[in-house]
């Protein structure tokens, strides 16, 4: 039954990276297996299960439960299989009699503290325990346990042993009776996750499994959610809320996580179409079998009674909605859109992609701008996040993507992690570079703020550079001052990969004085010897690695600072070798993919630009065409060009700029310029509240087709269900151009990614027959890369010669002052994603309610604030208000917060600032004044009335 | 668009570029400009240069690099 529902089978011990192979003989049964497999995973490669308890393949091995033992020739007593390593010739018997009676006892044992409720257990069916009393032929149980764990009354009264349910996660429950102790899920916390939630308190009988101190609950515990604990647990102690709700699945859908670019790989465990649980996949690529609280628990908006299913429209946008039937919907947005254009000129409409839907859904909403407004209009959420990455490494390597695979970070010995909060915004990856650190890797940290990464246990040294926010290049560039001057820069590395001649005249540049970190720490706060050590820990490591994030890019020099990080990583000669590398950290679950797919408007999928003859000719000739050879405007581009009355009308998939856009009171003045917005979404969102047409759109649930991760991993998404809007996402577009005469014919997403392969040469070998085949695979992907390119720049750069750029610091306009005296930056949390509209709709509010902010004591001392209190936070560009968080995370002068939660609003004080190269908002740098209040602003009171207003439906003659 | 918004675009360019060596910031600030904005912002950019807007020296030399084919909107 097990084995039905878990096809991936438990080999019980993790398999080992050696490449000396060993043979021996199991059972009369010969396997060769690398050197450091256990003999447990030898069987199991066999063909032969070894009954286990303790084991899981999750882990390594810890040798408690005795069930696993076995008799090998030559050696002494009853070995643990999964302790004891394979020799060459080894000759292992896993039954014997002698065995067979010791494993019988053992289970004897367990059993005389456990329930016999099997039949109405939440395990029934899926619980090893019952599989291994099977398997040891346990007949009966002769033991009258005078004390026991799960009786809740003994004959003479309360059993004093007994604990009741946990049942504070909102997820799974924990019950205390059906524990066995096996350590599974103490070792998956430690070891897999790397929080150390767990622990196992007492010792012989009282041992029990205990999160966090004695009165503490699974919830208010240092617990995160992951999950890992529940996967690994043989018995129903822990267990999901939903198996116990529905049962046991009975068939499973292999997909990928609708989260963050971490891009995990999921077992959708269904029944009939309603899923019972997310199971992070053992062979994800990406993840390796681990997961986190939003893509392991928080689906249930999938299913949430706010979805709307139907399509509406309205006159204006303060009529209520209007529910109509598909053809009214797309009649009404399709007319007005030509309208607009006939009005206001061919360049009077475009469209936002969303870097949340598939590939090939992404792929033709540009398609629709390029090929059907006859404009390159098209732009994606990578405007707000990693467009500098995209121009940055453009620059210096030739190509815009991250150059690792995930997997490199095993081989790291240094992390250099500027900008990011891996384990709030990329908390699987977070957990392998724990892991990593744990075995002795070094970290600094780039940040502003004490990220949880710094409190990590870790056996490296961790540093942590506190600077000022918006001074990313200054410290960079003066981390390459201190490499440049001291001489630690990598010469053979750069002579051969780079020009010399360049890096000279750039030694130059890095080597003024004015970069000095003496220099640099007036700028940045961060103590001169801070940066000096860091620098020469950086280059002096093996192996160093950089992963970054939107600390780095959402800034006014944003593209300057990824070019200062490129040079860092070429200078110490770490680009190319596994363990090295510049890894961008991408914030949404497709926004590679959405860059790759042409997104931009400046650029056709595949990176070419629009002016480029040959790539608009190929585009013509496939979508029988003219193309434009302009590029179009950008998200904030259009915004501007609908306050001068130049751009009329929008369609916006699956992305909330009202919520994520900067300056939240210019963009919503842009949309009511606008003679029609068309919003396709799950939810009424913040934007919708400004559109004339609502298509509702389709979860990753209900629909085929591929995500990109951060490592350029093309990774398939699956149907698991009928969209419950009736249409997957692809489907609606598709109607849309058609009732503006594209003639498009499309019945299957695999069609779209066949032209995908077709028109772009870094994915000419990629076909959903591939990824069918082989499970992922990163691009480039064609000929030359068959199956895909973990590492890039292996022996040269894309673009031959890496490119040393000069970073010099320029200061954002966006300062801090007598009237705006405190910096404000922004950030996630672990529980909510992006704009909420997912998260906010599942059990995840149980962790985070509300967006608060975070202020350093002698800051809030100062203004009369206390911990909890309402704050006003004002910029130039607008208020708004939410609770204070005092905390030392955040240093004198600088404020954090959130952007969850629609009610707070933190957009409106942020500016327009941006980017120079890309226009990438400046999110990260606002100059704010911090002050007590009484509650909302009048700009939050008003906005939420405008939406209660906007988001009325009603009622049909029908219902 | 508003005017000045598009001037402090290119004089951020300019801050990049006027760092770089051995090449014209000018003829760089044209260039990025070229391949990354619409027709219609490079035509209210050079109408603001033509009309003496207050601008960084590169920028208004840049001004020069800044192509503006015929097109029929």
């Amino acid at each position: 039954m097990k084995d039905f529902i878990i096809p991936d089978r438990d080999m019980g011990t993790p398999a080992s990276k050696s490449d000396v192979m060993v043979t021996l003989n199991v059972d009369g049964r010969q396997v060769t297996v690398p050197a450091g497999t256990s003999v447990m995973r030898a069987a199991a490669e066999a063909g032969i299960a070894v009954p286990k308890l303790c084991a899981t393949d999750h882990l390594e091995a810890f040798g408690s439960c005795r069930l696993c033992v076995v008799q090998i020739d030559g050696m002494r007593g009853t070995p643990a299989s999964c302790t004891t390593p394979v020799a060459e010739g080894m000759v292992v018997h896993t039954q014997t009699d002698e065995v067979a009676q010791i494993r019988r006892g053992v289970m004897e044992l367990y059993i005389s503290d456990h329930p016999l409720d099997c039949l109405t257990c939440a395990a029934n069916g899926d619980c090893e325990l019952q599989d291994m009393a099977g398997a040891v032929g346990l007949r009966e149980v002769r033991y009258d346990a005078p004390k026991n764990h799960f009786a809740q009354r003994t004959a003479t009264g309360p059993n004093p042993e007994y604990r009741p349910k946990d049942q504070s996660n909102p997820y799974f429950t924990f019950d205390p009776a059906k524990c066995i102790v096996c350590s599974r899920c103490v070792r998956a916390c430690e070891d897999v996750q790397g929080t150390f939630a767990l622990t196992i308190e007492g010792r012989g009988f009282d041992s029990r499994v205990s999160a966090g101190m004695g009165s503490d609950s699974f919830l208010s515990s240092d617990c995160v959610s992951c999950g890992a604990c529940v996967q690994v647990c043989p018995t129903a102690t822990l267990v999901e809320n939903k198996v116990i709700e529905i049962g046991t699945p009975e068939h499973i859908v292999k997909t990928t996580c609708a989260y963050c670019g971490v891009g995990c790989s999921f077992d959708a465990h269904m029944r009939g179409e309603e899923v019972v649980r997310m199971v992070p996949s053992k062979g994800g690529k990406a993840n390796h079998g681990h997961s986190c609280v939003k893509g392991r628990f928080a689906w249930g908006y999938a299913t949430h009674r706010e979805r709307i299913l139907r399509p509406m429209v309205r006159e204006k946008i303060t009529d209520p909605w209007r529910e109509v039937d598909w053809d009214e919907a797309l009649d009404f947005a399709a007319t007005r859109l030509r309208r607009a254009q006939d009005d206001h000129g061919k360049n009077a409409i475009g469209v936002i992609t969303s870097s949340r839907c598939t590939n090939e859904e992404t792929y033709l909403v540009q398609k629709l701008a390029r090929a059907v407004f006859g404009n390159n209009n098209t732009d994606t959420c990578a405007r707000v996040c990693h467009s500098p990455t995209g121009y940055g490494l453009g620059q210096a390597f030739g190509t815009s993507a991250g150059t690792h695979d995930f997997d490199s970070v095993e081989d790291t010995d240094l992390a250099l992690v500027i900008g990011a909060n891996p384990t709030d915004g990329h908390p699987v990856f977070a957990s392998r570079l724990r892991k990593r650190m744990r075995q002795g890797a070094g970290l600094i940290v780039i940040d502003p703020r004490r990220i949880d990464l710094l409190e990590t246990p870790h056996m490296g040294m961790g540093m942590h550079l506190p600077l000022r926010p918006g001074t990313n290049v200054a410290v960079l560039t003066s981390l390459a001052h201190v490499i440049v001057t001291e001489g630690l820069y990598d010469e053979d590395f750069i002579r051969s990969r780079c020009d010399w001649d360049e890096f000279r005249t750039y030694m130059d540049f890095a080597a003024d004085p004015r970069h000095s970190p003496d220099e640099v720490e007036k700028l940045s706060c961060v103590p001169a010897g801070l940066i000096r050590q860091a620098a020469r820990a950086y280059a002096a490591a093996p192996r160093a690695s950089i992963y970054y994030g939107l600390g780095v890019t959402e800034h006014s020099q944003g593209s300057t600072t990824v070019m200062a990080i490129a040079n860092l990583a070429m200078m110490t000669g770490n680009i190319g070798e596994p363990g090295t590398g510049v890894n961008p950290l991408r914030g949404q679950n497709n926004v590679q993919g959405s860059c790759d797919m042409g997104s931009f408007p400046h650029e056709f999928p595949g990176y070419r630009h629009v002016g480029d003859q040959a790539t608009r000719e190929l585009y013509e000739r496939i979508w029988g065409v003219p193309l434009s050879d302009e590029p179009g405007l950008r998200i904030p581009n259009m915004f501007d060009a609908a306050l001068a009355g130049n751009f009329r009308g929008l369609y916006c998939q699956g992305e909330d700029i009202v919520q994520s856009d900067p300056d939240t009171q210019h963009v919503t003045s842009a949309l009511k310029a606008m003679d029609i917005v068309i919003v396709q979404d799950l939810f009424l969102n913040e934007t919708s509240n400004y559109a004339h047409v609502l298509l509702p759109g389709s979860s990753f649930l209900e629909k085929d087709g591929t995500f990109t991760n951060a490592e350029r991993r093309i990774n398939m998404v699956r149907r698991c269900m009928t969209p419950k809007n009736g249409h997957a996402d692809w489907e609606i577009t598709q109607m849309l151009a058609n009732r503006m005469g594209a003639g498009w014919t499309y019945t299957h997403p695999s069609e779209i990614m066949e032209e995908i392969a077709l028109t772009t040469p870094s994915f000419a070998g990629v076909s959903f027959d591939l990824l069918d085949r082989v499970g992922s695979v990163q691009w480039p992907c064609n000929e030359a890369a068959p199956l895909g390119t973990p590492v890039m720049h292996l022996d040269g750069f894309v673009r031959g010669k890496g490119r040393f750029l000069h970073t010099e610091y320029v200061a954002t306009e966006e300062r801090s002052g007598p009237r705006f005296p405190l910096l404000l930056t922004t950030g996630r949390i672990l529980s909510q994603y992006n704009v909420g509209a997912q998260t906010r709709r599942t059990e995840n509010l149980a962790w985070h309610a509300e967006d608060v902010l975070e202020i350093h004591p002698s800051d809030a001392e100062n203004r009369g604030v206390r911990q909890g209190d309402w704050v006003r936070v004002a910029s130039r560009s607008g208020e708004t208000t939410l609770r204070a968080h005092i905390t030392d995370r955040v240093a004198p002068g600088v404020v954090y917060t959130t952007f969850h939660h629609p009610t707070n609003q933190v957009n409106v004080i942020t500016t327009d600032n941006s980017d120079w190269a890309t226009n990438c908002p400046e999110f990260k740098v606002t100059a704010v004044q911090v002050s007590p209040s009484n509650g909302p602003t009048d700009w939050q009171r008003d906005y939420r009335s405008h939406s209660d207003l906007a988001r009325r439906i009603m009622q049909t003659a029908a219902e | 668009m508003a005017s000045d918004k598009l001037i402090r675009m290119a004089t951020q360019m300019a801050d990049f570029f006027r760092n770089q060596p051995g090449i014209d910031p000018a003829e760089a600030v044209g260039g990025h400009i070229n391949q990354f904005w619409s027709y219609a912002m490079r035509r209210d950019f050079l109408a603001l240069i033509h009309a003496d807007a207050d601008a960084d020296p590169i920028v208004r030399t840049a001004a020069g690099f800044v192509r503006l084919p015929q097109q029929a909107d």
